[in-house]
């Protein structure tokens, strides 16, 4: 429960957000893309909300302005007459009742449309990132860390689903929203007009200056929470070592510290932040006072047809106007905020994917009477790559068996570091071939080539004759089966973690494949034995049964060249030697390459290369390389090399 | 689970009840307004009274500002309780952690501990600092409104009060639908990240097999889930917005028509009609405020019970009343020893585990995956409790020993092994706060990490990254021995500490422990049978039972498993010829796996 990979804690929230915000370098065209993203597929939809949009706020405006008509042309004029006459006031109420009810329709109307647009745009962000993602090139996830890449996902894209299905619409209200109460403002009076928009100048500043305060708290406090988030990090991690070290004391000491300064820069964030709400509302009150006065003075001296009922309409107004300012000003803040995160998601969508050049396929094939190769519809269990000669206009079928030459190999993973040097390798068809060597001499990076997880610098690989270039990338990994370094296991069952391998295997080949792997025997004591679904990467699992799986599900694919990668590592030596028993049998007749640092697991294999620094500074066979008495001598007896 | 997080409030409990005070002051400034208002209409405009305009209107401003300091003196009282808060929500987490024991530490897994301590806290402080400043406020300002609209007209304040019993009722239930929605939504889009979480980790077999198109396909079924859900939710929520516009609107219009009449029959003022339309918008702002923060608080309630798990788990390993305080010798003895992690689990992972190590004797320990080798060591410090027997270390139980007294003499080198950022001396005192740097050096010859150190720039004041990921795993393990002998323990525990360590160096460093530290007992678990087999007996561990103890020579006689880890180590051919002229060097006479690379990643 505990076994956790401090690589998947750091993901997620917290670790992003830190310093200050971003400087985006072209935020207009980031604005465009997004928009073009997730309002250009719904086109007509769009049009339906900006329609709803605005009949809603109109309706609203309306209403407003009633109360003018109320007091001035109904209930006014009604004071003091004897018998009043009300039917006029119920028509105009029932018109209201009319239009507001149009506002309510469309109100929802334009919501829950956008909701069709938000959800849809997200689905197709989300797949096509996904999507792109999937065709990346394994150097971008070498190069790039999980965590960074997850928090796309998680955070990104979350602050897009905000932004698109609440900001944009809210921001797009309004602004409509200020805009005709502007306009019915000045229609009311001009004079008060300028009273309101003055206070709403004064309280725009004031808002600024406080977040420019609480901003470089916000800094602060979001670098001290990094601080003490590493820290409970870092000593969580480790807390069965201090408890072996009885560090607790410090461990706290130090807690304490950092907590303690959290808290001062947190609580200054938070304080101005939380003064923001107080100060706009009662400046908006003040805004309400000033114009209540100076509206009351014009309504008693009726300066330009300034009424009683105007004044009502105006205040409301007033009231309404703020609203919306201070709702700008915060939403642009949260725009800009998404604008960071839309980059990011662009730019993983625009990075380059993996390219394909390869042409030469792999299909099923037959023999026919006379041997020749032919090409077969169904499943033969005989493979041939289908080469198509482009000069000639002919094409050749070679039987797939699983015969690797490696000519004079250079790589390295940038142009200016080359960490393979001349590497020759002929592995033909039944050969077992082991690479040993120190950390970073460069085995796991010679695996990496044959799949073609990465290209070569310099040389040539040959598989079956072909050059792996040309041999489409996706025939060619069908053609690898590997176990890696580290084990990955997919949340599933069991039955489903093994067929990953072929997805086509029947029940009987999955338990067969795991009979092999020796994974068997724990998979059938698990509780719902094939079909105990596992998640988390397996961690209810131990990293030896685990690996079983991993070997199993290569097992299945069964593939005519196996790369075996540090796969037994975790496996104790007894249950080591019996796979072992089961992958010879499996792989007689065809390629294997192994890496492990135990010599054991290696010892029998037909070719063993000892690699240093990139380069093969021996090879042979097991007793070959112990008559040397070099490298491999050295590694395999655990002495210094005899001088 | 309320109560228990308030008591972490402590010297914040003040400003936690501060700010709704002042908050309802702020609120009472605000209802106060629409009054004044009315009566500045009824006799400032309609009589034509501009000094009355101009008394009530200052009054007004007053409000105003003492509004405003209402609610500055809110604002930073809130700041500071919540801030608070959450500082002793963690120091109390984080505290009650450095006392639970290995057990309790298994429980939480490491990163539910970590996401408690971060991401629920800051949670928790979210929704504390709402509910002290709303949820006062919001049901105040309500209540305020509505008397102050009885006092007006208690006529007209009867529809508000109508109204607002069906609209509270009607979103109550939407909310109520809604967040069960929500959470369905929720708890999918954490699946959905995580299944995205598991193609960035495992990309390459994603590659390797060519599933990238099975993948994609899988992700679209996932998404389009989410996106049904999404809509469904969501259009729960949506039918608020109508519903509460169709509460306002309803009411004005009533109040319209019923005002028109009133104000006719000179049962209201025009004044107060407006005072009325006023609160109308206040009492039903308020109660949306109100089930936001309904949904808030129960968004946040999830986080405060795991940090409530946190903060009730009671250490179960503690200082005995009367402790031991010295460990007289290195001797061990394990009597009739039963262990099971879980107590309700039926196989015990230990049984029946009897034992006697003398002190200063050197032990080594064999056996599979899963056998209990590391089960086993771990009582000896009492980082676990025994479920019956007892576990002696110098004589004494080990649960009569003060922990710190027992932990210094009996050093673990554990399995998963940690540094921690800061310098390699830094690291090292962990094992000795007040060891000398000539101690340090000493001991890091002993652990053989003195070579590698020496070649770094800045030697011992080299910085170890986070989890030490700027030294191979070899150098590490070294590292961690180091730190461990600076105790100068009585017993000495290696858990298979020299994995990484290749055959020659770890054989160096067995010498150093024979020659250097012979009073002390060693206890080394091992895969590589090189590792153990100088030891002065060998415990082979089967199936959570002793299988076997002796030397490596009566153990090659007498016991199947050890044999055969040993063949399983080495070929028939070479065992039969040990290399005669490396004998005097003490070690590898025996070949066997050399792995210096534990971890061979490339980049």
């Amino acid at each position: 429960m505990a076994e956790q990979k401090p690589r998947e804690i750091k993901m997620g929230r917290g670790a992003r957000g830190m310093g200050p915000r971003p400087k985006l370098e072209n935020p207009g065209r980031i604005f465009k893309r997004l928009c073009a993203a997730s309002f250009g597929h719904y086109k007509l939809h769009m049009v339906f909300v900006c329609l709803g949009i605005f009949l809603s706020v109109l309706c609203t405006v309306r209403g407003t302005l009633f109360m003018k008509e109320l007091v001035d042309v109904y209930i006014l004029p009604m004071i003091g007459q004897k018998d009043p006459d009300f039917i006029p006031l119920r028509n105009a109420i029932i018109r209201m009742v009319i239009i507001l009810a149009v506002g309510i329709l469309s109100t929802f109307t334009y919501n829950k449309l956008m909701i069709y647009v938000s959800q849809g745009s997200l689905k197709s962000i989300r797949t096509t990132l996904f999507e792109r993602m999937e065709n990346l090139p394994v150097k971008y996830f070498d190069t790039h860390s999980h965590g960074d890449i997850m928090s796309v996902y998680t955070n990104d894209v979350d602050t897009l689903r905000q932004v698109i299905s609440q900001t944009m619409p809210q921001l797009l209200n309004s602004v409509i929203t200020v805009v005709s109460i502007l306009i019915s403002m000045i229609a009311l009076s001009l004079p008060l007009t300028f009273v309101t928009l003055f206070m709403v100048a004064v309280m725009l500043f004031a808002s600024k200056a406080v977040v420019k305060k609480s901003s470089q708290f916000f800094v602060k406090q979001q670098g001290e929470l990094g601080a003490l988030n590493g820290y409970i990090e870092e000593m969580i991690e480790g807390q069965k070592v201090i408890k072996v070290f009885c560090h607790e004391g410090r461990a706290v000491e130090d807690f304490d510290e950092l907590n303690e300064n959290l808290y001062v820069s947190a609580n200054n964030a938070n304080k101005y932040v939380n003064i923001m709400g107080p100060i706009n509302a009662q400046l908006g009150n003040v805004s309400y006072v000033l114009v209540a006065i100076v509206g009351a003075i014009f309504a008693i001296g009726n300066f330009w047809g300034f009424t009683l009922g105007s004044l009502a309409s105006f205040l409301t107004f007033n009231r309404n106007l703020n609203m919306p300012i201070n709702q700008i000003s915060q939403q642009f803040n949260t725009v800009v905020m998404a604008l960071a995160g839309a980059d990011r998601v662009f730019k993983l969508m625009d990075e380059e994917p993996e390219t394909d050049e390869g042409y030469v396929m792999l299909v099923n094939a037959k023999k026919d009477d006379e041997g020749n190769i032919t090409e077969s519809e169904e499943r033969t269990g005989m493979w041939a790559w289908k080469h198509y000669h482009k000069a000639e206009g002919t094409t050749t079928y070679v039987e797939l068996k699983g015969d690797v030459v490696f000519n004079d190999v250079d790589f390295g993973y940038t142009d200016d570091k080359i960490v393979l040097h001349n590497i020759d390798i002929y592995a033909t068809p039944g050969m077992k071939i082991a690479f040993v060597g120190s950390t970073g001499a460069g085995k796991t990076t010679i695996t990496n080539l044959i799949n073609r997880f990465y290209d070569i610098q310099d040389g040539k690989i040959r598989y079956d004759g072909i050059n792996i270039n040309k041999i489409k990338k996706a025939d060619l990994r069908r053609s690898l089966g590997i176990v890696l370094q580290d084990t990955h296991l997919f949340t599933g069952t069991i039955k489903e973690n093994i067929r990953y391998g072929r997805l086509d295997a029947t029940d009987e080949e999955v338990v067969a494949a795991a009979k092999l792997a020796n994974a068997h025997s724990f998979i059938r004591h698990l509780p719902l034995g094939y079909d105990t679904v596992i998640t988390g990467d397996g961690g209810s699992l131990s990293q030896g049964q685990r690996q079983l799986l991993a070997i199993a599900r290569a097992a299945i694919a069964d593939p005519p060249v196996l790369i075996l990668d540090e796969a037994t590592s975790s496996i104790d030596t007894r249950t080591e030697k019996l796979i072992q028993q089961g992958m010879d049998k499996l792989m007689k007749g065809r390629t294997t390459f192994v890496i492990a640092h135990r010599l054991s697991t290696i010892k029998n294999s037909d070719c063993i290369m000892v690699l240093e620094q990139g380069r093969i500074i021996e090879r042979g066979t097991h007793e070959q390389l112990l008559e040397q008495k070099g490298r491999y001598y050295h590694l395999y007896t655990g002495n210094q090399i005899a001088s | 689970m309320f109560g228990k997080l308030l008591a972490q409030l402590k010297e914040y409990k003040t400003f936690a009840l501060i700010t709704p005070v002042c908050m309802i002051l702020e609120v009472i400034a605000e209802t106060i307004t629409p009054r004044l208002m009315g009566l500045l209409v009824d006799n400032g405009v309609e009589k034509g009274d501009i000094s009355y305009i101009i008394r009530v209107g200052l009054m007004m401003f007053f409000c105003a500002l003492f509004g405003l300091f209402a609610g500055l003196a809110g604002g930073f009282t809130a700041a500071k309780a919540s801030t608070g808060f959450a500082k002793n929500l963690r120091k109390a987490m984080y505290g009650n952690i450095q006392t639970f024991s290995f057990s309790n530490i298994d429980k939480f897994s490491t990163a539910g501990l970590i996401t408690r301590l971060t991401t629920d806290v800051t949670n928790v402080q979210n929704a504390f600092q709402m509910v002290i400043r709303m949820s006062f406020r919001a049901p105040f300002s309500l209540i305020f409104a509505m008397t102050a609209a009885f006092l007006v007209s208690a006529r007209i304040a009867r529809v508000y009060l109508v109204a607002v019993l069906i609209l509270a009722a009607i979103i109550v239930t939407i909310m109520l639908s809604a967040m069960k929605s929500f959470r369905q939504v929720f708890k999918k889009y954490d699946e959905l990240n995580a299944t995205v979480q598991e193609n960035v980790n495992a990309i390459r077999v994603v590659k390797a097999y060519v599933r990238e198109d099975y993948e994609k396909s899988r992700m679209y079924k996932a998404c389009e889930n989410i996106y049904n859900l999404f809509v469904n939710a969501e259009s729960k929520v949506v039918l608020n917005g109508p519903v509460m516009m169709t509460a306002i609107y309803t009411c004005i219009m009533i109040i319209s028509w019923l005002g028109a009449h009133m104000i006719v029959n000179s049962e209201l003022t025009t004044g107060e009609l407006m005072t009325l339309l006023t609160y109308c918008m206040n009492i039903l702002m308020n109660l949306m405020m109100l089930s936001m923060i309904f949904v808030m608080v129960s968004i946040s309630m999830a986080s405060g019970e795991r940090i409530v798990e946190v903060l009730d788990e009671t250490a179960d390993i503690v200082d005995p009343e009367d402790p031991v305080m010295e460990v007289r010798d290195g001797s061990i003895e394990f009597n009739d020893v039963d262990f099971s992690y879980y107590k309700e689990s039926e196989a015990p992972v230990l049984k029946d585990i009897t034992l006697k190590i003398k002190s200063g004797e050197t032990i080594g320990i064999i056996g599979g995956t899963g056998s209990g080798k590391t089960t086993l060591v771990n009582l000896i410090c009492r980082l676990y409790d025994v479920m019956q027997g007892k576990v002696m270390v110098g004589g004494v139980n080990v649960k009569e020993y003060d922990l710190e007294t027992l932990r210094n003499e009996v050093a673990v080198v554990l399995q998963k092994n940690v540094l921690f950022s800061g310098t390699i001396y830094d690291n090292l005192r962990w094992g000795n706060v007040n060891a000398t740097d000539e101690e340090c050096r000493k001991a890091c010859r002993l652990a053989c990490a003195d070579e590698f150190i020496e070649k770094m720039p800045d030697k011992y004041d080299t910085y170890i990254e986070q989890g030490g990921t700027n030294v191979s795993g070899g150098q590490k393990q070294r590292l961690c021995i180091a730190r461990a002998l600076l105790k100068k323990p009585k017993v000495l525990i290696l858990d298979d500490s020299t994995s990484a360590v290749d055959t020659a160096t770890d054989a160096k460093i067995r010498r150093a422990f024979y020659e250097e530290i012979p009073d002390t007992t060693k206890i080394i678990i091992a895969q590589r049978v090189s590792s153990v087999k100088d030891a002065d007996r060998i415990i082979v561990m089967d199936d959570g039972r002793i299988n076997g103890i002796g030397t490596h020579e009566e153990l090659l006689n007498n016991n199947d498993i050890y044999r055969d880890v040993y063949e399983s180590q080495t070929s028939e051919r070479d065992f039969d010829k040990p290399d005669g002229d490396d004998k005097d060097k003490g070690n590898g006479t025996v070949p066997v796996d050399a792995d210096k690379d534990y971890k061979g990643g490339e980049d």
